[in-house]
Parts: C-alpha cells; sequence; structure tokens
C-alpha cells in the first residue's frame, strides 16, 4: 500500500491522543519485575547450554575431540560445526553468519565458538566444556585496522579479493572493499582555497552495552517443529535465518520475542540461537542458552574501530570549495561494508561543489562487527565535524554560522549521489543558534563544542492486525518488536483513528506463527513503519465497521461516515438515527458477519533523513586529564513525536552512548590478540554521577511521507556527539583531540605534546 | 553435598536448598521463581541484581544464598503493597524513566534504599546514590527527576 | 510519454556498466528497471539480488518495486545501508 495514496491533509490535522503521553501497556510489569525477558523463560525438561570458545585470537583447528564430554553424566548433546552443515545455498553473506555462530576451519577471534554442550544443569555444562579438547596451531593475528590493510599482513580469508580496485588484485588480503562517492573536482576545490586544513582521526571499537545478555530457549522436535523464546530486535528474521542454517521449515519454527533488554542494533544478528536449536535438535529436548557478559563483550558485534583521513578547503568567506575524506573502517573476521556506509554518510549535512570520499572496509581477527544504533556514521561525523571546526576557527567564523552557510537544503545535490527533497538540516542549526545553552558563560577548565549529525530512515516489510473483542474494545497485533514505548504509540495510533480512549486499546508482539513477516526493529523504522501500518490497519477496520452499521440500519454504506468512535448516517434520509459506537456495532458482530477486524501489510518506504545538532560543554581537569560532561542538549527533527517522552528518551539515550564512546569506552586488545576488557567494569559505559540532566528540544518538520508526519528518531542521536564531545574537550584543553576514546591517559598524552 | 536455608523473602519465611558456591541472584531466580532481579554481568558490576538485605543494597550477584540464613531480603517483587504501586514504581512509569525496563528492578532497589537513608536528597546525591546500576537506553535523565518527585511525595 | 532515464550508478556497479558513471535504461518501474539492468549487464544481478536502494528525486525506495519512474526524474542506485 503507497503512503501517497493516503490523505496528505492528515499530516497536519488536529489529533485527541497523538502527541500526549499516556503510561506504556508494558510499564507496571516492568516496575515490578513482572515483565519476561529472554533469560526469564523456562521450558519444561529444559537443558542448559554452554559454548567453548577459541583462546585464541587467529588459529587452525586441527581437531576436536568431544568424546570425553559426551560420556559425562548429565550431558545429553555436545555439538560442532560438524552439526551445522552448509545449507545455504552459495549465499556467501549467510555462510559468513554461520561460519561465525561456529567456527569451522579456523577460529578466526579471540571467543569464537569451537563447540557447545547441553547438560541437565550448568555445572554439568561447565564440567562438559573442560572435557573437550581441542588441538589448536596459533596463526600470526592483525587486530588493528591500518595494520591490516597493510600488504604483509596475516591473511585471514584466502578466498577474499580486494573488491572495487583497478586492476583486480591476484593476491587475497585483509582488504575487502574499496568505495568512492562524491561529485566535481577536489584538486580543484583545494586549489581555490584560502585555507586547507588536513587531519587523521582514530576511534577505539566499542559495543553497544545492552544490559541484557543474550539468551534464547529453544525447543526442536523430530518432526521439524521448533519454538523459540529469544530476545531479538527481529523475530521474523531471526526465524528466517535460523531456519535457513538449520534446515528446517521456516513456518514450522515458532519464534516468540521476549521482552528485549536493549539491543541498539546488536540483537540484530543470530549468535546463540542457532546454537541452542542444533543442541535441542540432537538432544531432543529444550535447551537454554544464555550468554554471561564475557561473551556478549568477547563474541558478539561490536562496532568498528576506524581510522579516517579528512581534508577541507575553504575560501575566506567561509564556503567549502573542497572536502576529502578516507575512511579505513574494520568489520571483524568478515568482509563487510562499514566504511563504504560512513564513506556515504559522511558529508551529509553539507552542500558541497567538490566533495570525495573514498572507503577501505578491512577484515581483522575481532569479532564480526554489527550495526551500533546509525552504524559508521558516528565516527565519520567525529573526523569531520572536527576538521569544520578547525576550519571554521582558521577563518575566525563562529563555528555554528560556519555550517549554517554550508548546510544542505533542498536542491543540495548530497555527498552520496541524488539530489535533497525537503529537509530538516537548517531548522535544528537555527534553533541551536538560538538556543541559550549557546549564550551560557563557561568556566574555568571548560570548553562548548556542537556538531551535526546525519542518517538514513527506513520503512521495511511491516503488517498489523487490529481485531475488534466482543466487549467493543481493540486488540492489535503488531510484529515489530518494542524496543521503549513503541507498543504504546501503536495503541494510540490505533485509538486516534478509530475515535475510542487509549486504555480501550491493547497492542502486543505476535509471534511469528501469528502474523506476516515483519523486518527487523532498526533503522529508526519501529515506530514509523508499524504505526503507518496502524494507521492503515485501523482504517482497514473502520470500513468494516461502516459496512456493519449499514447493515444493521438497513442502508447503502455509502451513507455511513465514521467519526468520534461512532458510526453516523449521513444525509436528510437517514440524518436522525442515533450513532452506533464501537461497542453498540461489536455487541451485533455475531449477526452482521462475523468478528471484525482490520488489516494491514505494507512496505514503507520514503521514510526520509533525519539531522540532529548537539551542543556539549565539557570540564577537562588539566592535571588529570578527566572530562566531565557539564551540560548538553540535543535538538532534532522528529517530524511529528507521537508520544514526546519516549522521543526525549531516544534522544537523550543515544547521546548518552555517545558520550561513552567520545570520553571512555573502547576493546582493549593485548598483544596477543585477545581482549582485555570484557566486563562492565574495565569498559566503562556512562554512569548516573557522569552526566547532567540532557536537555532536548523536538523540532516537528511533517514527514509527508507518514499519515501522522512521522519520522524515524531512534539512531540519529548519537551521530553527533563523538565530535561535539572532541570539539569541547579541544576548546577546553586547547590541543585538538583526534583519538577516541579521550580518556584521562590520552588527554593527558595530547596535553603533554602541547 | 548441598546447603539448607531458612530465611525471610519479601516477609515471607522461605526455605531452600542450594550448593555452597550459589549465589543469592541464581537462588532467586532459579529456585525461588523471583526472576525481577536479574544478571547483566555477574560481577557486581551493573547493579541489576540488585536486592536489599539486612536493609541494606547489595549485587545479589556477590552473596551467596548460604548466607540467607536468619536474614531478611527485599527483592522488587516485594515493593508494591498488593495493588499499590511504591511512588518510586509509579513516578518511573509516569515520568517514562524506563524505556526496555531491564535495569530498572535494581533502579528501583537502589532508589529505595537511597531515601530510606536520605529521604530529602540533592541532584549529586541521587546521582551517586545510583551510580553503580547502569543503564543504556535512557541516559538516566528520567531516572533521576523520577526519584526526584517520588521523594517528594513521600515526604508529604 | 518516454520511459527512458538516465540512472545513475554508485561505485561497486560501474565496472559492469564498462565503468560508466550512468547509464540509460528505458522502464516504467523499479521491477521493469531491476529486471533490464539483469538484462543488459549480468554482472549487476548479484548486487541487485543481495539488496540495491533507489533514490527517486531524492526520496530512496527499498522495498516499493511497483513505483513508477517518474519522466525526467533523478535516479540513483545505493547500497542498502542497515540500521541498528
Amino acid at each position: 500500500m503507497s503512503v501517497d495514496s493516503m490523505n496528505p491533509d492528515l499530516v497536519n490535522k488536529k489529533f485527541k491522543i497523538i502527541g500526549t503521553r499516556p503510561p506504556r501497556p508494558d510499564g507496571i510489569d516492568k516496575v515490578t519485575g513482572r515483565a519476561r525477558y529472554g533469560a526469564d523463560f523456562t521450558m519444561p525438561g529444559q537443558l542448559i547450554g554452554l559454548v567453548l570458545r577459541s583462546p585464541h585470537a587467529h588459529a587452525l583447528i586441527e581437531k576436536i575431540d568431544t568424546s570425553k564430554a559426551e560420556k559425562l553424566l548429565g550431558v545429553k548433546a555436545v555439538i560442532t560445526s560438524k552439526d551445522l552443515p552448509d545449507l545455504t545455498g552459495g549465499d556467501r553473506g549467510m555462510f559468513d553468519i554461520l561460519e561465525n555462530c561456529m567456527a569451522r576451519k579456523k577460529a578466526l577471534y579471540d571467543g569464537h565458538a569451537i563447540a557447545a554442550v547441553a547438560a541437565v544443569d550448568a555445572a554439568t555444562a561447565r564440567k562438559a566444556l573442560k572435557l573437550i579438547d581441542v588441538k589448536y596451531k596459533v596463526l600470526p593475528h592483525v587486530t588493528d585496522v591500518d595494520e591490516a590493510l597493510k600488504p604483509d599482513s596475516p591473511v585471514i580469508h584466502s578466498h577474499v579479493f580486494t573488491e572495487g580496485i583497478e586492476p583486480a588484485p591476484t593476491k587475497p588480503s585483509n582488504w575487502n572493499k574499496r568505495a568512492e562517492y562524491g561529485h566535481g573536482d577536489v584538486d580543484a576545490g583545494f586549489r581555490e582555497a584560502d585555507v586547507v586544513i588536513s587531519r587523521s582521526y582514530k576511534t577505539e571499537q566499542t559495543h553497544q552495552g545492552y544490559i541484557e545478555p543474550h539468551s534464547v530457549s529453544a525447543s526442536v522436535s523430530p518432526d521439524g517443529m521448533a519454538e523459540m523464546w529469544v530476545c531479538t530486535q527481529g523475530h521474523f528474521v531471526y526465524r528466517n535465518q535460523c531456519a535457513t542454517l538449520l534446515g528446517l521449515d521456516a513456518n514450522k519454527l515458532r519464534v516468540t520475542a521476549s521482552e528485549i533488554g536493549g539491543g541498539f542494533g546488536g540483537k540484530t544478528h543470530v549468535w546463540a540461537e542457532p546454537l541452542a536449536l542444533a543442541l535441542s535438535r540432537k538432544a531432543n529436548r529444550p535447551v537454554k542458552l544464555t550468554m554471561t557478559r564475557d561473551e556478549v563483550f568477547r563474541c558478539t558485534g561490536p562496532t568498528s574501530s576506524t581510522s579516517v583521513d579528512v581534508k577541507i578547503g575553504a575560501k575566506k568567506d567561509g564556503t567549502i570549495t573542497a572536502a576529502y575524506a578516507e575512511l579505513r573502517y574494520q568489520g571483524g573476521a568478515f568482509p563487510s561494508n562499514w566504511a563504504e556506509f560512513g564513506a556515504m554518510t559522511s558529508w551529509a549535512c553539507y552542500d558541497l561543489k567538490n566533495v570525495k570520499s573514498v572507503s577501505k572496509d578491512a577484515i581483522v581477527n575481532r569479532p564480526k562487527c554489527a550495526a551500533y544504533r546509525a552504524p559508521s556514521a558516528p565516527a565519520a561525523a567525529f573526523a569531520i565535524e572536527s576538521t569544520v571546526d578547525e576550519v571554521a576557527k582558521a577563518i575566525g567564523m563562529d563555528p555554528i554560522d560556519f555550517r549554517i552557510k554550508n548546510a544542505a537544503k533542498e536542491g543540495t545535490k548530497s555527498s552520496y549521489g541524488p539530489v535533497y527533497g525537503p529537509i530538516g538540516i537548517g531548522p535544528t542549526l537555527e534553533a541551536a543558534k538560538n538556543h541559550p545553552h549557546m549564550k551560557a558563560p563557561l568556566g574555568k577548565n571548560m570548553g562548548r563544542g556542537m556538531a551535526c549529525g546525519f542518517w538514513f530512515n527506513f520503512g521495511g516489510q511491516t503488517c498489523v492486525d487490529v481485531n475488534i473483542t466482543p466487549d467493543g474494545n481493540v486488540n492489535v497485533a503488531q510484529g515489530t518488536i518494542d524496543v521503549g514505548g513503541a507498543r504504546a504509540a501503536i495503541a494510540m495510533a490505533v485509538a486516534e483513528e478509530l475515535g475510542v480512549a487509549y486504555e480501550n486499546v491493547r497492542s502486543v508482539v505476535a509471534d511469528t506463527s501469528s502474523l506476516g513477516h515483519n523486518d527487523m526493529t532498526d533503522g529508526s523504522r519501529g515506530t514509523f513503519s508499524s504505526s503507518m501500518a496502524a494507521v492503515f490497519a485501523a482504517r482497514n477496520a473502520i470500513t468494516v465497521l461502516r459496512n456493519r452499521a449499514a447493515k444493521i440500519w438497513e442502508i447503502p454504506v455509502d451513507e455511513v461516515e465514521w467519526k468520534d468512535g461512532a458510526a453516523h448516517a449521513k444525509g436528510t434520509h437517514h440524518g436522525n438515527r442515533t450513532p452506533l459506537s464501537l461497542k453498540e456495532i461489536a455487541a451485533q458482530a455475531g449477526n452482521t458477519g462475523g468478528p471484525m477486524a482490520g488489516h494491514a501489510e505494507i512496505t514503507a518506504d520514503g521514510a526520509g533523513v533525519s539531522f540532529a545538532t548537539h551542543i556539549a560543554d565539557v570540564e577537562t581537569d588539566p592535571e588529570t586529564g578527566r572530562s566531565l560532561v557539564k551540560r548538553y542538549t540535543v535538538i532534532q527533527d522528529a517530524g511529528k513525536a507521537l508520544h514526546p517522552s519516549y522521543v526525549e528518551g531516544q534522544y537523550q539515550g543515544g547521546a548518552a552512548q555517545g558520550i561513552g564512546w567520545a570520553l571512555n569506552e573502547e576493546y582493549v586488545y593485548g598483544k596477543d590478540g585477545r581482549l582485555q576488557n570484557a566486563g562492565f567494569l574495565d569498559y566503562r559505559i556512562p554512569v548516573c554521577s557522569d552526566l547532567p540532566f540532557i536537555d532536548t528540544q523536538i523540532l516537528e518538520i511533517a514527514n509527508p511521507h507518514h499519515p501522522y508526519g512521522v519520522r524515524g528518531v531512534g539512531e540519529t542521536s548519537i551521530v553527533p556527539p563523538l565530535a561535539a564531545l572532541a570539539i569541547a574537550v579541544s576548546n577546553a584543553t586547547g590541543v585538538r583531540q583526534t583519538h577516541l576514546p579521550m580518556s584521562p591517559p590520552r588527554v593527558l598524552k595530547s596535553l603533554k605534546s602541547k | 553435598m548441598g546447603v539448607h536455608v531458612k530465611t525471610t523473602v519479601n516477609g515471607d519465611e522461605v526455605e531452600f536448598t542450594c550448593a555452597e558456591d550459589e549465589v543469592l541472584l541464581d537462588v532467586l531466580r532459579n529456585r525461588l521463581g523471583l526472576t525481577g532481579a536479574k544478571e547483566g554481568c555477574g560481577t557486581g558490576d551493573c547493579g541489576a541484581c540488585s536486592v536489599i538485605l539486612d536493609g541494606r543494597l547489595v549485587c545479589s550477584c556477590l552473596v551467596l544464598g548460604a548466607e540467607m540464613q536468619g536474614k531478611k531480603v527485599e527483592t522488587i517483587e516485594g515493593m508494591a503493597v498488593g495493588q499499590k504501586l511504591h511512588p518510586l514504581q509509579q513516578h518511573f512509569i509516569d515520568g517514562a524513566a524506563l524505556q526496555c525496563g531491564v535495569c530498572t528492578p535494581g533502579f528501583l532497589m537502589a532508589a529505595d534504599a537511597l531515601l530510606r537513608k536520605n529521604p530529602n536528597p540533592t541532584e549529586e546525591e541521587i546521582r551517586f546514590g545510583l551510580a553503580g546500576n547502569l543503564c543504556r537506553c535512557t541516559g538516566y535523565d528520567k531516572i533521576v527527576r523520577a526519584v526526584q518527585a517520588a521523594a517528594k511525595e513521600m515526604r508529604g | 510519454m518516454s520511459n527512458r532515464h538516465i540512472i545513475h550508478l554508485w561505485g561497486a556497479l560501474r565496472p559492469f556498466a564498462g565503468g560508466a558513471l550512468s547509464i540509460s535504461v528505458e522502464a516504467f518501474t523499479i521491477r521493469e528497471l531491476f529486471r533490464k539492468l539483469s538484462e543488459l549487464h549480468p554482472g549487476m544481478e548479484p548486487h541487485i539480488k543481495r539488496g540495491v536502494a533507489v533514490s527517486i528525486d531524492g526520496k530512496i525506495y527499498r522495498d516499493q518495486w511497483e513505483t513508477p519512474l517518474p519522466p525526467d526524474a533523478e535516479i540513483y542506485l545505493l547500497p542498502r545501508v542497515p540500521g541498528g
């Protein structure tokens, strides 16, 4: 169903429920401990699954002897890659997922799964793991992105030849792809410039840091009927992937999504799920597999560490004449495109005549990277915005005015190719310029930074069912996972359309057997697309309700309209009939045609793009190098905020993650290629005392491609903070910070070099 | 093998048998059916397993089930009284102080312990009082505001 | 009404069009465009199968293959970017 067929006048409609702040349906369960997350589920007769993992960053697996483990009393199944044959049919992407779930010929990173056991309890499973004998031949490893791109680095995959360079290489390497975006002539642009600034930046690897470790309970019967309870951002995609990898019929694998304790892109990928299913199939009993925190850090999907070079040329009047970036990202132990996505987003905020971004994607002996909120954009924005700031200073222009002068607008040719339609970067910059934060005085050792960010938003496949209950209430079945209030937002949209009270509508996340396919909750698409589908499903239900009222009144259906939660007879001929409420029609459903429902199955495209501007004040102690965030403001366009508290929450959460990424969080790999800090003590995410209140300003520039004007909001807020904080600390210390995180030792080192 | 323990959980007398090295978190979740306390890390760094033990806030992953003999344990499941939510619980909902909610039981325990000791905390005292609980979704803004609002209501 | 369009290619597709930055294709819809591309430049087919986004006058389409290609629209083929 195309959005363009819907009435655009509704974009500016006066809402009764949309924009208010009603309580969410899962609120009481979550504050009383009743809500069931991944690990809160038990299947009768279940076994406990545990995974044996490689202690080496890179090694040939010469032999795995599981015989002693299999003989241990209480062990019901042991699996290796032999139990996961290649059923991917030549799909390299799926094969990489399979190999990442369990090593085949080589261990590719510290923590790579080698084997797994299912036993009657955790203690027995742990003993069994110790009884598995693995003979490794340790190979040289590489964990740094720039080292991996050197011609002499140890090659990790012998089938990988760099894509995108001419002539095509004849030798395999860890450089899996080169890509280029841009237009114009950057060399000519640099020649025109009065000021040219070149700088190189590095960011270390970070993890999404969700508090809930991955957990799955799986049950596979010999007839191929299977069930899974799992915390995931997309249970339909998990179902489809697991079915492929295990050779199960997808329709026989019923996946129920538990409540999810955070994902941020890290639960869009399977790791333990195929292993739990394989163990369950072999043991013919349910298997529950929960990762430890150590495993989450070591063996799931962190984001890339990066190395980026930026060069900007500008005239004295502030016009950027040329912009160039080379972005080198590592995607972990498998080929990826993360640097390419960084190249696509890097200059998106600006209107540039001459621009070029080159990306190099590298393979290293680290876990396979997954998306983290707005994947690839934060590190690119850090490098670009820091350099933009430096150029503005060199010209002597205010940093906001410099950005306003060069900002993309409707009609700008984007750096990734297409010409922009109406976009919101101008309004966020103007709002930042006029925000009281910009005028607040700064104290001793303090610095201020502002930065912009951009992210694509998606629609994707979505379906929603609206069912009217016999007592005149409304049940909604959605297929997009609720990570932070989406069920409330969907219920609000349905209540708004039907004209009933919010309290009369309940939305649940349906399992994969009860609803058609729904794409992941990622790409900021959850509320955008499921609210769109919910609106269409409700309108579909209204058609049914009008038909039923027409039958009850024995009048033609085109003389029935739906208004304020009731059917009204139109026209002078039928005008004095008392309206029929939804409840009254529902009471007569049995004799007017049966149960009443509305459906919508859509692909929601045209989600548009999203812009944000952030302002950060930090105080950096010159003796310890420690930075404290004293004030933080997020200004972002939401199109239409269905539930403003939840939109604010997304802005604040993304900003907090960006703050951690900028100031403290990093993966520390030793010379042995092993992760040194796989826990929350030494992988330091922001705690309550690290942060101030985070101010938010929601701009509402309606998205014409959604019935209520909604834009995706979940991701963009993680894009500007790295840059805003780097600029702030640079201003506080007087030294340009080019390596994240700006941990105290790193900042002190930069001060010494001053 | 195994230790027999008699203790009080949320005001109820409870008996269980656990292994010597079994932590209270696993006893609560696997033996007593109280899954409100969560394992976020197993090493006492995230606070998602927080409970109140003899009036003191502890990480239940750092305390042994065997140590519970004769002690008083309070978990999230005991916070509401019948249908009436504790003001902290109500303000967390009203103030949207939870997104995914997995850290929420731990935060409510920590906030409860804080307000019992300090019914009128400053913003800084709240932030430091909750610094042992990690949240990845909210940035803590609405959590602090909810604790402030609940504290105000509880002071009357 | 002509259904001939200039289709701008991103880097990964250009080798299959002899290095050209853009090619000319006759198609009324996104679906027809993909079919014609696979016929004219078979090397592009694996990329299309892996997932390609189409920008029509700045609006990005990933799934709505029945979308018509308006005359004189600016059409770009782009990789499908993941979300988190």
